[in-house]
């Protein structure tokens, strides 16, 4: 009986102690000699592994962050400038500043404004529906309202809203990391400046049809009147294919463009309710 | 022993419903809209201007490169516009108006029923005359028919097969050619032998189509080259690569032309084409389409011009009530299998449109997707030996390079995994995307 | 003009379902059932009446208030597995017991893993060789139902009722495969064993060998294959190459020394063998999808069968079997089906 355990005891020991000298011995073979300054790096990324930055996650940032110094074009949208200096720090590098970026939708062709002309019975996905055919409704370059950019952002940021058939994106929680942007098989997401106080102005429309075609199937679509190229007093208002596209960098926020919208598909956000007087 | 091919298909319900009515002459449109993207390739590009005359026959369009076809006035009038119109997907493409006045043809046109036997052209001419005409593929594909024809280096075609499997359930339009002019098909036929060089040819044909396979035989024993050979009913027949398989036992490789396997595959809408084209000198401006559905009241075979909107055959076949609304829930261009869902019934049929498909709710509502069980009827249906459930999973994961490896370019989009699966998955959709995505890459490369 | 519907091709499905399958599955085991009560009477049927509501109950309350989605119980797929546990109990098993299994089957085995389509394991499998692990004396009570004409066959067992212990009045009997390795392992030989116990096919064919329910009879489980394979459920490819596995390697060890080995028609016939190969090995979830994956899966489950029915410590062995080839699943369905057609040379 004790010479059992005895046995037992010495054999398990012997196999393990060998087993833990192999263990070492290939540890130590094939140990991979790194820059301790990658973890550093990615200590300092939030980690979303988002994609965001044009890197496939946050340690592919963080190595070609440490391995290319000569490059000055890192940003990760989703830290934004604060994140950069402290990744910054671990290197004593230089962080260019970018403006706070978030996802806005160019489209605002709700239920009630853009009506249904067939019923979409096939997989729940913008990107099948756009590769089959116009659409629900008559307008075929608006939101098709399957939610492809819900499925793709990984910051829960963005909701259908089962009222207008629109998705929505939450000012606190879009990190501007891009995912919609590149899901959405219209290109009507767009990346833009969050504005100061949150203020910005954006044309609500990505409509390349002629007005009349335009006013038909939606009644708050850009038409391509001009008007606003021609208020705008600081040229931030560029027209083509009968859409107008204001530039984020050049506008001042005056809001002249959206008094004379005739559809109304300018967008003002967040601004304080214009007084009854103007 | 009939043949067939021998991977996957399934069998569902023929439904030939429209089969024994004769192929009507529709009346001519108001108003036709010729779509420029009427074939695969580059869109032609319109040599007319809003206000010209045109007459029957006319050239509106020339082709834009040599994978491309020329488009013809299918009506006699003024052109009233050219511009971006919607499809009948509701897709905009650039699109000539004609607003009808009378039907004034060319001279040039022989418009005599009499069938022209004698050929006098040389197998350059013949070529010459079916680019010339806009010829595509009519199965479905409308695939350029001169760019079919045209031989490839080190490629030798040593068979051309007649494509009369119309393997689609509902659409007769094929076999009401064959009945009503088989011997023009057979001349049509005969004709693109004489441009492919002394190949034989052969007519595939279902054997839920007996008179045809008679009829056929009998105007095949005039012409020494041909022979008919009758399959078994089993879709997807009538794909390229399985009429070839099923005929010649031969097998199209990964991104190679059925050629390559010695064959030139033509649907017998085609041959009738070429026949008007060569014999008569009359473009492509008309086919024969099924306007069918499971009420009997609703079930013909028409000549028509192309470029006329849906809704007139929807109308001239008394679909819509009393009141205006229509009691189906889909129109489908095509055949049910892998035609295209009508989202715009002003929209307008194209040369290579088979059939108008009514089906109610019942019929084609798809029902809630489930979870995947994992019984393999997918893979077992599949003609090309593809998992679908296995490429579905990796193109929702946006997995391209898996995709690839498990060969998704392969996918013939025929439908049959969509159609056996028992969770109702969408699994053709998401496939069909991720194989446009991996072709597109691949011709990057 | 009312909205048209738009879909992708295929415009058209063939009336296959989820449910439809199931219910051919259920339809396939009627027989096994139906000759399972004849012979054990109500006690048969309350074991089944159990783990079937038993396994639909569990599940629809984890779908419904753990995982707070609608309830998956209408796919009937809670059914089979209820119906095929059933069928792996003795007759005397209690009620605790058989929902306990319940549990162990569709909590566990199933819904653990995401539920339908998920699963890793046969879930009643798993249920089963979780009981005869936990409670090996109950598991392994078959009571004898020597005659179709016993008296007390309609009478409410006291065992499922809740008695401990002594289940029924009948004797308690072993499997034939149990007096055949216990035998064996005593150094007797099949002919004496045979001399002294009943063997005989005629009754393992049609019905009172003792066992689990659906061991009851053979002819009732090859008429749910036949129903299976017409309905086209199944493909024959798993229970064949099971079965022919099974054949050949008994029929190996027989030649070799008729005395110590058991026939390999014996083998066929008992242990669950066949309920084993036609209704838990077919199990289109934790079975592979390609014909090759299948072949292998099937012979795999042969051979690891007749290994441990010969060398292991369980007189049976299909459920461990199945449960071991289930492991190896996700590695078969890695094979490849043959490509439609390699890239030619041309020449």
């Amino acid at each position: 009986m004790t010479s059992t355990l005895l046995y037992t005891i010495l054999s398990l020991s012997l196999l393990g102690g060998l087993l833990a000298v192999v263990l070492y011995l290939i540890a130590q073979k094939f140990k991979v000699q790194e820059d301790p300054r990658i973890d550093q790096v990615l200590e300092a990324l939030p980690g979303a592994n988002c994609g965001g930055c044009g890197y496939a996650g946050c340690r592919a940032f963080a190595e070609s962050y440490v391995n290319n110094p000569e490059m000055t074009d890192f940003f990760c949208p989703v830290g934004g400038n604060d994140v950069m200096k402290n990744v910054a720090m671990v290197l004593g590098r230089e962080v260019k500043e970018q403006v706070p970026r978030l996802a806005v939708l160019r489209c605002n062709g709700s239920c009630d404004v853009r009506p249904r002309l067939n019923v979409y019975d096939g997989s729940m996905s913008c990107a099948v529906a756009a590769d089959l055919y116009g659409g629900e409704t008559g307008c075929s370059y608006g939101c098709l309202g399957l939610g492809d950019c819900v499925t793709a952002c990984t910051f829960d940021a963005i909701h259908m809203n089962p009222q207008t058939c629109l998705p929505e994106i939450s000012e606190d929680t879009c990190t501007s990391c891009g995912a919609c942007v590149k899901a959405c098989p219209r290109n009507i997401l767009e990346l833009r400046p969050k504005g100061p106080k949150n203020r910005r102005i954006y044309i609500a429309c990505a409509s390349k049809d002629k007005g009349a075609v335009t006013r038909k199937v939606c009644t708050v679509g850009c038409i391509g009147c001009q008007k606003c190229v021609k208020e705008c007093p600081f040229e931030a208002i560029s027209f083509a294919d009968n859409l107008a596209y204001i530039d984020p960098s050049k506008c001042r926020l005056c809001r002249k463009c959206t008094a004379v919208c005739p559809t109304g598909c300018i967008l003002e956000i967040n601004f304080p309710p214009k007084k009854s007087s103007d | 022993m009939s043949k067939t091919f021998s991977i996957g298909g399934i069998h569902p319900n023929d439904r030939k419903f429209s089969r024994d009515h004769p192929i009507e002459e529709f009346p001519i449109p108001k108003r036709v809209f010729l779509s420029m993207n009427q074939h695969l390739g580059m869109p032609a590009v319109p040599v007319v201007q809003k206000g010209d005359m045109v007459k029957v026959g006319q050239l509106i369009a020339e082709p834009a490169g040599f994978v491309s076809a020329p488009i013809h006035a299918s009506v006699s009038g003024t052109v009233s516009d050219v511009a971006l119109y919607p499809d009948f997907l509701g897709k905009k493409v650039l699109t000539v108006v004609i607003d009808t006045s009378g039907d004034d043809w060319l001279e040039s046109i022989d418009r005599s029923s009499e069938i022209k036997h004698e050929i006098t052209d040389t197998p350059q001419e013949i070529f010459k005359k079916i680019s010339e005409a806009g010829i595509v593929g009519l199965g479905g594909a409308a695939f350029p028919t001169h760019v079919k024809l045209t031989p490839l280096e080190g490629m030798k075609a040593e068979y051309l097969i007649l494509n009369g499997a119309e393997c689609e359930p509902y659409l007769t339009s094929d076999y009401r050619l064959m009945i009503e002019h088989g011997q023009e098909i057979l001349i049509g036929g005969e004709l693109m032998r004489r441009v492919l060089g002394d190949v034989r040819g052969i007519i595939g044909i279902e054997e839920n189509k007996p008179r045809a396979i008679e009829l056929m035989r009998k105007h095949a024993a005039h012409f020494l080259q041909w022979e008919v050979v009758p399959l078994k009913k089993r879709y997807p027949q009538g794909g390229e690569k399985q009429l070839i398989d099923a005929v010649l036992g031969r097998k199209v490789p990964s991104f190679s032309l059925p050629v390559s396997t010695g064959a030139v595959v033509q649907n017998v809408g085609t041959a009738y084409a070429v026949y008007e084209a060569v014999q008569k000198n009359k473009p492509l401006i008309s086919n024969v389409l099924t306007v069918t559905s499971s009420d009997p009241s609703i079930q013909r075979n028409y000549h028509f011009r192309t470029g006329t909107p849906v809704r007139e055959f929807l109308n001239a076949a008394g679909a819509p009530e009393q009141d205006g609304t229509l009691r189906f829930a889909k129109v489908v261009n095509g055949g049910p299998m892998m035609g295209k869902a009508v989202a715009n019934l002003d929209g307008a049929v194209m040369k290579s449109t088979s059939g108008l498909l009514l089906l109610t709710e019942k019929e084609t509502k798809r029902q809630e997707p489930g979870e995947c069980i994992r019984c393999s009827k997918c893979f077992q249906a599949c003609p090309m030996r593809l998992q679908p459930y296995l490429l579905y999973q990796l193109a929702l994961a946006g997995r391209t390079e898996a995709l690839e490896e498990h060969r998704v370019f392969d996918c013939i989009e025929c439908g049959c995994c969509l159609y056996s699966c028992p969770a109702h998955l969408p699994l053709l959709d998401q496939i069909r995307l991720a194989r446009n995505v991996s072709l597109k890459n691949k011709r990057k490369k | 003009m009312d909205k048209l519907l738009i879909s992708p091709a295929p415009h058209l499905h063939s009336k296959d379902s989820t449910r439809r399958i199931m219910r051919d599955v259920i339809i396939a085991l009627m027989p096994a059932v139906l000759v399972s009560v004849y012979f054990a009477g109500l006690s048969a049927l309350l074991v089944i009446v159990v783990s079937v509501t038993g396994c639909v109950l569990v599940e629809h309350l984890i779908v419904r208030y753990l995982m707070k989605k609608k309830s998956t119980v209408h796919d009937l797929s809670a059914v089979v597995t209820g119906l095929i546990l059933a069928l792996n109990l003795p007759v005397s098993s209690p009620w605790w017991m058989v929902l306990t299994g319940c549990v162990a089957a569709i909590g566990i085995a199933k819904m653990t893993f995401g539920g339908l389509g998920h699963n890793l394991f046969n879930p009643a499998l798993v249920a089963r060789v979780f009981l005869l692990i936990s409670f090996p004396v109950q598991m392994t009570n078959w009571s004898v139902s020597n005659s179709i004409f016993r008296p007390d066959r309609w009478e409410l067992p006291k065992g499922l009722l809740g008695a401990q212990g002594q289940l029924l009045d009948a004797a308690s009997g072993a499997t034939p495969l149990g007096i055949i390795k216990e035998g064996l392992a005593n150094g007797l030989t099949m002919e004496t064993l045979s001399q002294q116990h009943d063997l005989s096919y005629w009754h393992m064919l049609f019905g009172h060998i003792d066992g689990s329910l659906g061991e009851a009879s053979v002819l009732a489980i090859l008429l749910g294959l036949a129903y299976l394979l017409l309905r086209k459920v199944i493909k024959p490819l798993i229970p064949l190459s099971v079965l022919v596995t099974v054949a050949v390697f008994a029929g190996i060890l027989w030649l070799t020394d008729p005395s110590m080995n058991a026939d390999p028609l014996f083998h066929l016939l008992t242990g669950g063998l066949l309920l084993g190969a036609v209704f838990m090995a077919t199990d289109y979830t934790t079975s592979p999808m390609s014909p090759l994956g299948m072949l292998i899966f099937g012979v795999g489950i042969g051979v690891v069968t007749m290994i441990i029915r010969i060398w292991g410590a369980y007189p049976e062995g299909v459920s461990f079997a199945i449960l071991f080839m289930n492991a190896l699943v996700p590695l078969l369905n890695k094979i490849k089906p043959f490509p439609y057609q390699k890239e030619v040379s041309r020449g």
